[in-house]
């Protein structure tokens, strides 16, 4: 049976869904901490430098790529050479790991949706968040039994998940992009401009932006620019060849690629402005001390709720608001994560979208049960620095690499000009095939280095083995056993 | 806020955004 390619309704329905998947939770608690505590403004050199040296170029790469072969990541790489379909399960494996944890977060968020009502974290917001909300248990390994709320905000993001991809590529996935996306900015835009009219906010803006030019000629800032950059676009898991896999013939590349992410990073900036104005009125009201948490989960969960306490107007509508905000942000990203694994398998079994994306929703939502248990944290904590350094960094050197070299890099350079609002030149041939693979391949190796000296997140050695390295290595070894299987119909390749 | 911190943020924002404004403009031109 050949299924019918579906298409985006239209080029901004495509654009909204890409940026959509872009920005996630790390645009709103991993950038403005990046930029803090690497140089200040100093910091925006090495990362625009960054975006358009690797960014750029990749996101290019890779919406070039689905767009000519018209598949998902296995599709993609098989009809380059069935010897990497590999590549893209892997990636698709990678995009499943990352779905049944980042659900979880998702869940939180909803949850805090309603908690902050009542501001029910009161005084202590850390205790409140790891004791009373998350129940966490004493280690990955002793799950401490299934938190409820949790649970339910889990299975409502499945279900908003499965509305959204059971419906198709048009009236699902860009339909809900299309509420989600402008609701997201409108809702940042309102966080922000309550955050940059409280006093002290000027004193938050100047710890972001003021710039320490010591820091350019830091090797490590240029690394974590380049990882920054890297883990922000949703790139080397297969979405971005998915989603563009699905653009009508005749549709620009180079110009889309350059929106959306422009796009993204211009959501950070705006998003660091809205975090740091909150963290200047923190100190404020402290007088001048810094908070201790400033990423990451403890950030949006401990660090803003304690913020949001102390605002002197409007504590409420913050709090709903900057946790609709996460929400938005987490959903959009969950979405396209679930739609690479769902594409991969239509692609191979020639299955009907929504027989794979029933069967897809429910393994995948039985396997996210294990991080709304007590040990939630502690496994997602391990997975997510695991499956992003050794799984989504290593897959994108390998991805660039093997397209840079194995490849004609001018004929997918030609396929993008061919259509596009403006062109790419050779130096986008130079990005690809020496900076990208240079600097990913240099973070890579400072990883491994890292964490053959000492385990993760002071974790014990069982813990990093059974939920870091094993999970990221049976991605490969899994993506490996899936492209030794046969295709339904091998006529697609 | 200092001087550079504001140089700075200014600059985010004009890359970004401009950038984007930019590219969407090409495409609306190119439509036409």
């Amino acid at each position: 049976m050949k299924q019918q390619q579906e298409q985006w309704g239209s080029r901004v329905g495509f654009i909204l869904a890409a940026v959509g998947s872009a920005i996630g939770l790390g645009n709103i608690w991993r950038f403005p901490y990046m930029a803090f505590d690497n140089g200040g403004g100093a910091f925006l050199i090495p990362y625009f430098v960054a975006l358009l040296t690797a960014g750029i170029p990749i996101i290019i790469m890779e919406f070039s790529l689905g767009h000519k072969m018209k598949g998902g990541g296995p599709l993609t790489f098989a009809k380059l050479n069935r010897k990497f379909e590999w590549i893209g399960w892997w990636q698709g494996l990678i995009s499943f790991v990352i779905a049944v944890y980042y659900v979880a977060v998702i869940g939180w968020a909803i949850n805090y949706i309603l908690f902050s009502f009542t501001l029910a974290w009161s005084g202590e917001p850390v205790a409140f968040f790891t004791g009373q909300f998350l129940a966490m248990s004493d280690g990955p390994f002793h799950l401490g039994g299934i938190r409820w709320p949790i649970l339910a905000a889990v299975v409502f993001s499945w279900l908003v998940s499965f509305v959204a991809l059971y419906a198709g590529v048009k009236e699902g996935i860009e339909r809900a992009n299309k509420v989600f996306m402008p609701l997201l900015i409108v809702l940042l835009l309102v966080i922000l401009v309550r955050g940059v009219t409280l006093p002290g906010a000027a004193d938050g803006l100047e710890l972001l932006f003021k710039p320490d030019f010591s820091q350019i000629l830091n090797g490590s800032v240029w690394v974590a620019a380049y990882g920054q950059i890297f883990f922000t676009l949703s790139i080397a898991f297969a979405i971005m060849i998915t989603y563009s896999s699905y653009l009508p013939e005749d549709s620009d590349i180079v110009n889309n690629g350059f929106m959306t992410a422009l796009l993204n990073s211009g959501f950070s900036i705006l998003a660091g402005i809205a975090i740091f104005s909150i963290l200047g009125y923190m100190m404020h009201v402290q007088g001048g001390e810094l908070p201790e948490n400033l990423s990451g989960v403890f950030l949006a969960f401990a660090t803003i709720p304690a913020a949001i306490n102390q605002l002197p107007t409007m504590s409420v509508l913050v709090g709903v608001l900057f946790f609709l905000a996460l929400t938005f942000a987490g959903m959009s990203s969950f979405i396209s994560i679930n739609e690479v694994v769902v594409r991969s398998f239509v692609d191979k079994l020639d299955a009907p979208r929504k027989k794979v994306v029933v069967w897809y929703t429910v393994i995948a939502g039985l396997v996210s049960l294990i991080f709304t248990t007590g040990a939630g944290l502690y496994i997602l904590d391990i997975v997510d620095y695991f499956i992003n350094n050794f799984g989504v960094a290593v897959a994108g050197l390998v991805e660039v690499i093997v397209v840079g070299y194995l490849f004609r890099l001018s004929d997918l350079r030609d396929h993008a000009n061919a259509t596009s609002d403006f062109k790419i030149g050779r130096w986008w041939d130079l990005m690809i095939k020496v900076v990208t693979p240079v600097i990913l391949g240099l973070s890579v190796i400072l990883n491994f280095v890292e964490n053959f000296s000492a385990n993760y997140g002071g974790y014990g050695t069982l813990e990093v083995l059974v939920f870091g390295w094993a999970v990221a290595a049976l991605a490969v070894v899994i993506g490996f056993v899936f492209a030794r299987t046969k295709w339904a119909d091998e006529g697609v390749l | 806020m200092s001087g550079g911190a504001i140089a700075f943020m200014v600059f985010g924002i004009v890359i970004t955004w401009g950038g984007a404004a930019v590219c969407i403009s090409i495409a609306m031109r190119a439509k036409k």
